[in-house]
């Protein structure tokens, strides 16, 4: 048990978390901070895994950099739908689907 | 009904995972002593920046080209609507902000140059400007971004057209991105100036773009 | 069980209670807040996963900027929504 198997089942954790907030959960702006979860969840296997047999790895340290940058920019593009839906329909969760 | 199935599904899936993870085996390929090995030739000293600006250099490549997507989906969805009057902030607040603005574009140049030798780099540089320039836009020191100009428009590029051209160079001469040790280093500080200044503009512009829509309808 | 491995323990503990937290509070600004205060916890975990790298981007584009933007946004919806209501 080394700090990085400590870190990867918090991050399955955390991943799992994710998921099932962004299949539960209405309200967009939750939703995405659900998806950030996620994201911060599957970054921390991948470096925790990495790192459980000593020695830091560069290369699994460098992927999650990408990451966190294009997780980021995601967010934000989901941020200017959530308010551009806002201006147009005045709620925040999407309309429910009809049954046909 | 479905918040049962969902939440005892992610339980199990969590219990399943870290069981796996206990028994993992290091892992067959160990890419570290290649990473040392080659560290001398790469250009720069510090074996994280080379993964990202040598080794996986394509893949930062194509990362600062999804940034500058993200921006035009923002530019594309967003509407222009001015972001109203002005509030009033306190003058203490912004000169506490001017001065804390200096300091952080000292020490984004710093992580900039420090990228090659200790942690640090273009990503953790650009993201210490584009906080200065949030951190001037919330105190009223500097306006939100409207529909970009001309040189905003070759600003947010900048970063991208270099390390293209610095690609396309390479890949006339060798291979793609295969930098000659010689030069690697100089190449390699080249295109973290131009991705520090670009993201920082970049980033900046995910927060100063989306907060001109006011929300309102069309 | 020495002390290092005691503080990632408790880490991880207090990342994995900020996450739920954040999932479940009732105020929007509360669950936003919890979010910062998560992603700074993540920023320390990664300094102990030796990756400070990491740690340095994700304190100031994991927390700080995405704290931001999702702060601005709950600001604008809420102005919006006062405007409205005001009508």
């Amino acid at each position: 048990m080394t700090s990085g198997l400590i870190f990867a089942g918090a991050g399955a954790a955390l991943f799992a978390m994710g998921v099932a907030g962004v299949l539960l959960i209405e309200h967009l702006l939750r939703r995405i901070l659900a998806f950030n979860l996620m994201g911060s969840g599957a970054f921390l296997v991948l470096v925790g895994l990495a790192q459980h047999h000593d020695a830091p790895d560069p290369v699994p340290q460098a992927m999650v950099l990408t990451g966190i940058v294009v997780a980021v920019a995601a967010t934000a593009l989901a941020l200017a739908l959530v308010r551009r839906l806002h201006g147009l329909t005045g709620s925040l969760e999407l309309p429910e689907a009809e049954d046909d | 009904m479905k918040r049962v199935v969902v939440v005892g599904g992610a339980f199990a899936f969590t219990l399943l995972l870290v069981a796996a993870m206990r028994e993992l085996a290091p892992a067959a390929i160990d890419l570290r002593p290649s990473v040392a090995a080659h560290l001398a030739a790469s250009g720069v000293e510090h074996p994280v920046t080379a993964v990202l600006l040598n080794y996986r250099g394509y893949d930062t490549l194509l990362e600062i080209a999804v940034l500058l997507l993200a921006l035009l989906g923002i530019l594309a969805v967003t509407r222009d609507q001015g972001g109203g009057a002005p509030r009033p902030v306190d003058p203490l607040l912004q000169m506490l902000a001017r001065i804390a603005a200096t300091l952080m574009i000292v020490v984004a140049i710093y992580l900039l140059w420090a990228g090659a030798f200790r942690p640090g780099g273009a990503f953790q540089a650009g993201a210490v400007l584009a906080a200065a320039m949030v951190l001037l836009h919330l105190t009223g020191l500097l306006p939100g971004w409207r529909q970009p100009g001309v040189r905003l428009r070759w600003g947010l590029a900048a970063g991208f057209l270099v390390f293209l051209a610095v690609a396309a160079a390479l890949l006339l001469a060798g291979g793609l991105l295969t930098y000659p040790p010689a030069h690697a280093g100089a190449l390699i500080l080249l295109i973290e100036s131009g991705l520090t200044f670009s993201l920082g503009l970049i980033l900046a512009g995910l927060f100063l773009f989306l907060s001109r829509d006011e929300g309102d309808a069309p | 069980m020495n002390l290092g491995l005691a503080f990632d323990l408790l880490l991880a503990a207090s990342l994995l209670w900020s996450a739920w937290r954040a999932l479940n509070a009732s105020r929007l600004d509360r669950a936003i807040v919890l979010f910062i205060v998560f992603g700074l916890l993540m920023a320390l975990a990664w300094a102990r996963l030796s990756a400070p790298d990491i740690a340095l981007a994700e304190a100031a584009i994991g927390a700080g900027l995405t704290g931001a933007l999702l702060l601005d946004a709950y600001g604008a919806l809420r102005r919006r929504d006062t405007a409205e209501a005001r009508e």
